[in-house]
């Protein structure tokens, strides 16, 4: 069994008094884009939205920030840190970054032939934004321009 | 991030979603994604176990090849620890106050992370 999220935090919030949070339920199916070559040819893209940045860059604010981080492929975990409105999440992912952003395994399978490259960039944002308007006006786009300049094949993004 | 994966697929990129909560996958109906059964926090792996994470990160690549229908979402069989009590606190509806404050000023992890930032140029007050 898994844990019923969206009902235990809608529950959580409730009792402490805040504004629901309304997550995105979708009435159709999805467009559906197949790999247009074997994974070990595709270069690939990464989205966290855990709210990713690097040492030297702006943390996120917590009051629907629709930016977006660029962080290069390779820089160190101890370099990577983490602001989102759900902090408590990130306790072990400020210990060891690559519990939420895999910049180690993705440069091992690039380095192995697993995929047939990293991109340079991956990005970030803060998930929780409770506009699900500026998800879709902002972030959406912001990061297609982003990956298609990366010039990726496929894309992984990842949840916190 | 179901509407930001839906987004891409619409225009071209192929996604996978990789994350742990299946209710909200399975709502905002992701053209693929992979549940990793481990409490919010850890889609990618334990902390300092970087066999797990190369584990579920090679799985989920290994989906954007092997998947070939739309909405399919599979769940790797890693598990957290053998009894599964973390369950029982992920859905306790008195649990702690689990959100910061909707707050417009930058939130650094570190007071360091700040002069950083500003030593770049990328903040500035």
């Amino acid at each position: 069994m898994t844990v019923a999220y969206m009902q235990a935090i809608a529950e959580r919030y409730k009792a402490i008094g805040y504004t629901p949070y309304r997550w995105f339920k979708a009435e159709e199916g999805p467009a559906w884009m197949p790999l247009a070559k074997p994974l070990a040819d595709s270069r690939i893209g990464v989205l966290s939205t855990a709210g990713a940045y690097a040492l030297g860059q702006m943390a996120y604010h917590y009051k629907d920030d629709t930016s977006i981080r660029r962080i290069a492929s390779l820089t160190p975990a101890a370099e990577l840190r983490f602001s989102h409105i759900t902090e408590n999440y990130l306790k072990d992912a400020r210990r060891d970054p690559d519990c939420l952003v895999p910049l180690t395994a993705l440069r091992a399978l690039a380095a192995d032939g697993f995929i047939g490259g990293l991109a340079d960039e991956v990005f970030s944002c803060m998930g929780g934004v409770y506009s699900q308007r500026r998800v879709r006006e902002e972030i959406a786009p912001a990061l297609l321009a982003a990956l298609r300049q990366q010039k990726v094949d496929a894309a992984l993004l990842v949840a916190m | 991030m179901c509407l930001v994966a839906r987004h891409l697929e619409a225009h071209g990129i192929p996604t996978m979603c990789l994350g742990s909560a299946l209710d909200i996958f399975a709502a905002g109906r992701a053209p693929r994604a992979t549940l990793v059964d481990y409490p919010l926090g850890h889609s990618t792996g334990k902390p300092f176990d970087p066999a797990d994470q190369l584990d579920i990160v090679r799985a989920a690549l290994a989906g954007l090849q092997s998947m070939t229908r739309a909405e399919t979402i599979t769940r790797l069989p890693n598990q957290w620890d053998t009894q599964g009590l973390w369950r029982a606190d992920a859905m306790r509806a008195d649990g702690g106050d689990a959100r910061q404050p909707r707050d417009e000023t930058p939130q650094f992890q570190h007071a360091d992370d700040r002069a950083a930032a500003r030593a770049s140029g990328a903040l500035r007050d």
